[in-house]
């Protein structure tokens, strides 16, 4: 039996287990929306946002929140365009996400067609791969490949376009059990001597530190991170998109490391004598001036892909691997059972010296204060959550005191978009999260700047009684734009006053939600309870001390061990 | 330290593909000096020649960043050992009666052909090395060259070594 480009898609959504679609409808994609509505209600929960962009950030909110692959469906033109910052973020961070677009009829391409966009064209630099399907018959196939890519190896969004006949057509369907791809093989197996050379290495180390990034949470590898870490003794610092991999709460958490990372964690970087990364790729806001970066150490360095691996620093022991593979076969390499008396006599200098810099210099704010500091807010949430939330940030000082002040034991608990820097992310990825865990509390912690980016999703969360909370650190700055101004530029605070804005609580309300305020400390805790004793989307406005910074702080190209701790 | 570097890619013959090594050049701002695609024997893939340069790190993420690319089959840096690179160029230069025997004279030398004749000028093809074709152009200059079309260098290795195959190793 024939069927319909639609229906293929559809079917091979479901062949691929995928029960949430984020979207938007169009012109070009009328026909699979009438699909999805006439032969699929049952099959998939829909999601309408209302702007593209926070589909595809809803969709890589649902794939960092649950470790499945996100999708999302959009119409041609503008609505393919609309993607491209989603899509960014998702290549960035490695996110597997697939954006299905609508396309104008094969023989109207290259005509300058209503709604037309070479999608496939603009979007090449910023998704994994991507694809344009000229033939119904190539769909399933087309599809199967997408899926494979984006979620394997180095995860990554992938693009399929689909043009209007090619949905129409109909042709035998026909879902291919398994794909191979004779260009794309992706090593995910640790080459055993490089692993030997690692665990020598490993067994003389004195000042050892590990720097875990997002790819541990990407290979679920964070159990033999634990096993390694806590067996071995050995201290672990993270990046901004590690936090989660290992147990803030553990006391061989160092904090993060890098501009924003802790003390503790960057002058353990300047002293170590063995770095094992895994995971990250030594990221210019972690690194500082890269020539001074664990200047003393033998670096190991852990990641699926190459291109990552003498790309900013060169390392002593690259080994190209999944981390899980990587780590579980240290672990047997060193036949790490138990804590040895021996290796912890070695390490007890180490250790003191770490403890002696956390007692230096802890992250801290001034919790007197009658004004609402933002850190406080953030502590509070944690507190009133017990540490089980999922949070979102969105980007700036919002997401560096999210980063600093809530401790994330658990992997895929904290989304934020770090490579790209994504204002508007957090919200939309709030909504994708929720969807994957209605039962979770979900917390987008906000400015007043980024939520504004996507806050037309209002509209989305009450729709679907999506009870996603927004804790807005209003201070009427774009504060970390703001915040370098003040550091580093004089003073001249040149177009980040945005004291003229919504009063959010009213426009809570004009969208069906529930709005609160807080103006003072003492109002904190009062706000965030009845926030998470409602059952539906709230946004709470908390207005914070206007001139608070984040701290340390490392300023762009210096070493990371000059921090302006303040 | 830059070096040229002179590299061969199997790619899928498809379309979009050049688009993709090209903008992963230009998007990275790494270097091309010249590019050369055509089809392989099996015409679903085609045979890439990348001329470029840079320092070794660049080059190794050069390399790299083109085995990442998923329609790319197969990437070689010919440069790490011996092999043949032609290019072939079409060179108009002014060839007056007086200048004629003159050119005609470089020709013979560098064993390139007269493709075309026209009154007071001639066009000349010439293959060869990169050493050879700039001499020849610097030869020629003083002729007055009017134009010069270039193909870019092809290249293959040298001996029993073969650069066609459907793996990712290298």
């Amino acid at each position: 039996m024939k069927i319909s480009g639609a229906s293929i898609l559809l079917r091979s959504l479901k062949e691929e287990g995928v029960d949430t679609i984020f979207g938007y409808p169009g012109g070009a994609v009328i026909d699979i929306f009438d699909t999805l509505a006439r032969d699929f209600s049952q099959d998939f929960k829909f999601i309408l946002v209302r702007h593209e962009q926070a589909a595809v950030h809803a969709a890589d909110g649902y794939a960092r929140a649950t470790g499945k692959p996100g999708v999302c469906l959009v119409t041609s033109g503008p609505g393919g365009t609309n993607t491209v910052t989603g899509l960014a973020t998702a290549y960035m961070d490695s996110i597997p996400v697939l954006v299905f677009t609508g396309q104008v009829p094969t023989q109207l391409i290259g005509n300058d067609a209503f709604q037309e966009a070479d999608i496939v064209g603009i979007t090449r630099p910023c998704t994994k791969h991507n694809y344009l399907v000229s033939r119904t018959e190539e769909l399933a196939k087309t599809i199967k490949e997408g899926f494979l890519i984006a979620t394997t190896g180095r995860p990554g969004p992938v693009l399929i376009d689909l043009p209007k006949d090619v949905v129409q057509n109909k042709v035998k369907f026909d879902y291919p059990k398994t794909i191979e791809i004779p260009t794309y093989r992706p090593n995910v197996k640790a080459h055993p001597p490089s692993v030997k050379r690692a665990a020598e290495l490993i067994r003389l180390a004195e000042r050892p530190v590990i720097y875990a990034g997002g790819g541990v949470i990407t290979s679920g590898a964070h159990e033999e991170l634990f096993k390694f870490a806590s067996t071995l003794n050995f201290p672990v610092t993270s990046t901004l998109m590690g936090l989660g991999c290992f147990p803030a709460t553990h006391p061989l958490f160092l904090g993060m490391l890098g501009m924003h990372g802790t003390f503790r964690a960057n002058m353990a970087i300047d002293r170590t004598d063995l770095l094992l990364a895994i995971g990250a790729r030594f990221d210019d806001r972690v690194t500082g001036r890269v020539e001074e970066f664990a200047k003393d150490a033998k670096i190991i360095h852990i990641d699926i892909d190459p291109t990552s691996i003498q790309k900013n620093i060169v390392v002593e022991v690259p080994i190209v691997c999944d981390a899980k593979d990587g780590l579980s076969k240290l672990i047997d390499e060193l036949k790490i059972e138990g804590r040895s008396a021996e290796a912890d006599d070695r390490l007890k200098e180490w250790h003191s010296q770490l403890t002696a810099w956390r007692n230096q210099q802890r992250l801290r704010f001034d919790r007197t204060s009658e004004i609402i500091k933002p850190q406080f807010v953030i502590e509070k949430l944690y507190e009133m959550t017990k540490g089980q939330a999922i949070i979102t940030t969105e980007v700036g000082q919002n997401q560096m005191w999210a980063a600093q002040y809530y401790l994330f034991d658990h992997p895929r608990t904290f989304l934020t978009s770090g490579g790209l820097g994504t204002m508007g992310y957090g919200f939309p990825a709030a909504i994708g999260a929720q969807v994957a865990f209605p039962g979770k509390t979900v917390i987008d912690i906000a400015g007043d700047g980024s939520i504004q980016m996507n806050i037309q999703e209002l509209a989305t969360v009450v729709q679907y009684k999506l009870p996603v909370k927004i804790a807005i650190l209003n201070n009427g700055y774009l504060g970390m734009v703001r915040q370098w101004q003040e550091r580093f530029y004089d003073k001249v605070y040149s177009h980040t006053d945005i004291t003229v804005a919504p009063d959010f609580v009213k426009l809570a309300e004009a969208y069906g939600a529930v709005g609160l305020r807080a103006t003072k400390s003492s109002e904190v805790e009062k706000v965030i309870e009845k926030a998470l004793e409602t059952s539906g989307p709230v946004i709470i406005d908390f207005i914070v001390d206007r001139d608070e910074g984040v701290y340390p702080m490392v300023p762009a190209g210096a070493p990371i061990k000059e921090m302006i701790l303040v | 330290m830059e070096n040229r570097k002179v590299i061969s890619a199997i790619v899928e013959n498809k379309p979009g593909v050049l688009a993709r090594v090209a903008g992963m050049f230009s998007g990275r701002s790494f270097n091309i000096d010249s590019l050369s695609v055509a089809p392989t024997m099996n015409p679903d893939l085609s045979q890439m020649t990348i001329v470029t340069h840079g320092n070794e790190a660049v080059f190794e993420q050069i390399i790299k960043q083109l085995r990442k690319l998923i329609n790319i089959s197969k990437v070689q840096d010919l440069t790490r050992g011996d092999y043949v690179d032609r290019e072939l160029v079409l060179v108009k230069v002014k060839a007056t009666s007086v200048k004629r025997g003159e050119a005609l004279r470089i020709v013979e030398i560098f064993r390139a052909r007269i493709v075309d004749v026209a009154t007071d000028n001639l066009t000349i093809e010439v293959t060869g090395s990169q050493g050879k074709i700039e001499a020849m152009l610097e030869l020629l200059s003083s002729l007055g060259i009017l134009e010069v079309v270039r193909t870019g260098t092809v290249a293959i290795p040298r001996g029993r070594k073969v650069s066609r195959t459907g793996d990712t190793g290298d």
